[in-house]
């Protein structure tokens, strides 16, 4: 009927048919409520229409707390279904799968960019291999973004100063728009991107074709050492800082008691305002890199950080030592 | 007693433009806020015309990007300060609130006169930002876009915000103080009209509501002149606590804008079926617990905004409870037309097309408070057509169906019947054309505030704007037949409707001071049952 424009978006992600599914039920109760109340309406003003000029109404006598509170609970027992169905998505959808392979996304006035597990890096576009779990975390290096993939049902703010994540799971191969869907500027209507959905064996083919910018992680043990983080943060360096092999993801102490997971917003903070929250047993000393270093640099930095294991497998490292030992 | 020629009342008792600018009398000050109010309504109504003809065609072939984001941003900065949060408070409820409680004015008459003059002041400066410049934050000024980004004139424009926010306070404050103190001999609360109901709990709303949005608006220009580092992360600042303190009153504020609306629904529905509301006692508690509860879910529009999964689930629960209050309102309705005398005149007619906008834009808001379906369509077209459903359709079927209905009481004149209901009509296929539409949008993926589009949203594109069009000439007909109305309608009497109220008791315009004879109250509210001549019978139980 409309070839252009059809009713329904394609289904291409295991979160699209789930949202669907609840939408569809929310639709039909709804569909199914205001045919009832129109319907009554309708008929009300029908058989109820006003004969005589002087005619007043006819009371309602008797008892109405009964119809008062069935009309309140029924639509209180419905939209809890709804409430559970949909938080149970939700929640879902904010835990990635532990399979899931992990990209970069940065929200940039107007453009999109990506950068892939190994390092490959794009923008505007997004390759990635169909039925594989994708986990994305994101920032922005301006103002509040957000991605959107209609195909995939999918949708999560970018921010500045923060990592927000993301996951999907594309089901179908295909092209698929990419939005911006938080108002961000002028060219707001231009940030728009392709999401190119591809067999695991193309998106191999696609991965070595063309120049590569060379490894995230690689690159990020060369920050590492340009940054001078090396001279704190290695065994060999004296104990002025913790030394970060193994510590990511643990809970680390600090001076003033508290404990954080050492995640990419810890690390980040650590790398702005080292100040803030400063590691049990250590000064705070280290100087701040905000504005002289870009966001892309900071994951580049997390990425390797992220990859530092343990020296010694048998011991615990020493930063996560305070937190595993004397948590009080 | 009414109406007669040669009667003083609050029109003609005094003359010059001097007594109106410096009047005191709550009828008057409803009279000038019809005017300020009328003249942004069209000022934003051109540019939503402007915004749907640019949309018509997927290329930015109008205007520039810049040129199309400020005007989407002045479309609702003019639409929702200045026409939607006040129009039904400030027109009728000014207008009314006294009269239905049979008191002579407002318990603050010279504060009621500088709500006026803040409201007008605000107005103006906001106008004068749009003729500098404009601003392209969006109405919304979400940071750090609107406090490091943004061009144009952002401080002028959230000045004029700040000073029409003092207006809203000082009016839900007059309100307030009025409804407790002011009441005739013999109105309990329960026998209160439930328009009266709902303006209490909206005024509750506006005082406590209004100050966070200011201090907020405050904030975005002190980031944006000093770099004060609350929301800007670069300084420590966090660019999400800007959309907690802007929801926390900018949710509530939709209950400003849809429960006057719905106070003037109960007192339509009443009307024009003779007839007792059902259930009174359980409407006037859902405009409180709607009012209480409202504060509590600004949240949602935040579930994918980057705070905890948690206080997303939290929220949405909290959401879920204002669905209920929300139709237990119109099971009430639907209740009170059972057994009526139902008469569809036109204000009956717009009682009826807010029935069913609001079930649209209720139900919808169902679907974006569950969770998993916002994660697809928040900020999407989706998103544009429920909010329009809910903000403009359910309150201006509201403030329309009230404003026939109370234009012989507030004029002294009857409009033309047969023009009316066509415009009744033309409004709302104009509005559902309109707006229906963008939901289809919406979960097709079109995203909100986009100046150009892919080419496979354009049928729906061209749809929603064909409706836009209708919709412009629906709300064109009342303001010639209401104009034509005061110089060639015939004269109303003190009821037209054979209905129940104390504004129906007095003559039509009313005298200054609401009353010959101060009323003694002395029945239920809509005791239709007493038959028309409602003053002197007492009523059983």
């Amino acid at each position: 009927m409309l070839p252009n424009s059809p009713v329904f978006p394609p289904v291409s992600s295991t979160l699209a048919s789930k949202v669907d599914a609840i939408f569809f039920f929310t639709l039909g109760v709804s569909v199914l409520f205001s045919v009832l109340i129109v319907a009554t309406i309708v008929a009300f003003l029908v058989k109820y229409r006003r004969r005589h000029a002087a005619e007043p109404g006819q009371e309602i006598t008797g008892n109405t707390l009964i119809l008062e509170l069935t009309w309140s609970i029924i639509p209180l027992g419905l939209v809890m279904v709804s409430f559970f169905w949909g938080a149970s998505i939700f929640f879902e959808q904010s835990r990635p799968p532990s399979d899931a392979w992990s990209f970069h996304v940065y929200g940039k006035q107007w453009m999109w960019k990506v950068e892939h597990p190994e390092g490959k890096r794009e923008i505007n576009e997004f390759h990635v291999p169909v039925n594989q779990a994708v986990k994305l975390t994101m920032t922005s290096e301006d103002v509040i973004h957000n991605f959107s993939v209609p195909a995939f049902r999918l949708k999560m703010d970018v921010l500045p100063g923060r990592y927000t994540t993301a996951w999907f799971k594309a089901t179908k191969t295909g092209t698929y728009h990419i939005f911006c869907d938080q108002y961000c500027g002028v060219d707001h209507s231009k940030m728009v991107g392709k999401i190119h959905v591809m067999e695991p064996q193309d998106y191999q083919k696609w991965l070595v074709g063309g120049a590569s910018a060379g490894g995230t992680v690689a690159s990020g043990e060369e920050l590492f050492v340009a940054k001078a983080c090396n001279t704190c943060h290695r065994p060999d360096s004296s104990a002025r800082a913790p030394v970060l092999d193994g510590v990511f993801g643990k809970q680390v102490a600090l001076v003033d008691g508290r404990t954080v997971v050492a995640d990419e917003s810890y690390v980040r903070e650590s790398i702005l305002s080292p100040a803030t929250k400063v590691v049990q047993g250590y000064q705070p000393i280290m100087p701040t890199f905000k504005d002289q270093i870009s966001e892309e640099e900071i994951v580049q930095l997390i990425r390797y950080i992220k990859e530092l294991k343990p020296a010694g497998a048998a011991t615990a490292p020493a930063a996560a030592a305070p937190a595993a030992g004397g948590k009080s | 007693m009414s109406g007669d020629p040669g009667e003083t009342n609050y029109l003609n008792a005094s003359h010059g433009i001097g007594s109106w600018l410096l009047t005191r009398d709550h009828k008057r000050i409803g009279i000038l806020y019809l005017l300020g109010i009328s003249v942004f309504f069209v000022l934003g109504g051109l540019m939503a015309v402007l915004i749907r003809a640019e949309l018509a065609t997927p290329q930015g072939d109008l205007f520039s990007s810049d040129v199309y984001n400020r005007l989407f941003t002045m479309h609702g900065i003019l639409m929702i300060f200045f026409f939607l949060i006040p129009s039904i408070p400030a027109v009728l409820g000014n207008f009314l609130l006294p009269i239905m409680i049979g008191a002579k004015d407002l318990a603050f008459p010279r504060i009621n006169l500088l709500s006026w003059y803040l409201y007008m002041i605000g107005g103006v400066m906001t106008f004068v930002s749009l003729l500098t410049g404009g601003i392209d934050t969006g109405w919304t000024f979400y940071t750090p876009m609107s406090t490091n980004f943004a061009q144009g004139q952002v401080i002028v424009t959230a000045v004029g915000i700040f000073i029409a926010g003092f207006s809203s306070i000082l009016t839900g404050l007059n309100f307030i103080v009025t409804i407790h103190r002011m009441r005739a001999p013999g109105l309990t609360w329960f026998r209160l009209p439930l328009f009266v109901w709902a303006h209490y709990a909206t005024s509750i709303i506006q005082i406590l509501g209004t100050p966070v949005v200011a201090i907020a608006i405050l904030l975005v220009g002190a980031e944006r002149l000093f770099h004060i580092g609350v929301f800007d992360p670069k300084y420590g600042g966090d660019p999400l606590l800007f959309q907690h303190l802007f929801w926390f009153y900018s949710h509530p504020a939709v209950y400003i804008m849809i429960l006057p609306s719905m106070g003037v629904m109960s007192e339509l529905v009443t009307a024009f079926s003779r007839k007792r509301v059902f259930g009174y006692h359980f409407i006037a508690f859902s405009s409180l617990f709607i009012a209480v509860i409202g504060f509590l879910v600004w949240g949602h529009h935040m579930y994918i905004s980057g705070q905890s999964v948690v206080a997303g689930a939290i929220f949405s629960f909290l959401t879920m409870l204002v669905a209920i209050p929300s139709a237990v309102k119109v099971f009430n309705w639907t209740a009170t037309l059972y057994k009526g005398s139902i008469s569809l005149q036109t204000p009956m007619l717009y009682a009826l097309g807010f029935i069913g906008v609001f079930l649209i834009g209720g139900l919808t808001g169902v679907m974006l408070g569950t969770l998993g379906i916002d994660i697809h369509v928040h900020d999407t077209y989706f998103i544009v057509a429920h909010f329009h459903y809910v903000m403009v359709g359910s309150a201006i079927m509201g403030y329309l169906g009230g404003l026939h209905f109370w234009w012989p009481k507030i004029t002294g004149r009857m409009y033309n019947e047969f023009w009316s209901k066509i415009s009744a009509l033309v409004i709302f296929i104009g509005f559902n054309t309109t707006f229906f539409p963008q939901f289809i949008l919406g979960y097709l993926g079109m995203p909100r505030r986009y100046h150009m589009y892919p080419a496979e949203f354009q049928t729906w594109n061209v749809l929603s704007s064909a409706g836009a069009t209708i919709l412009g000439f629906g709300y064109l007909l009342p303001v010639i037949y209401l104009l034509w109305s005061l110089k060639f309608g015939a004269k109303a009497p003190a009821n037209p409707w054979g209905a129940k109220g104390l504004e129906w008791e007095t003559s039509s315009p009313p005298p200054v001071l609401n009353f010959d004879t101060p009323p003694v109250v002395t029945e239920e509210a809509y005791a239709y049952e007493t038959s028309t001549p409602a003053k002197e019978v007492t009523v059983g139980v």
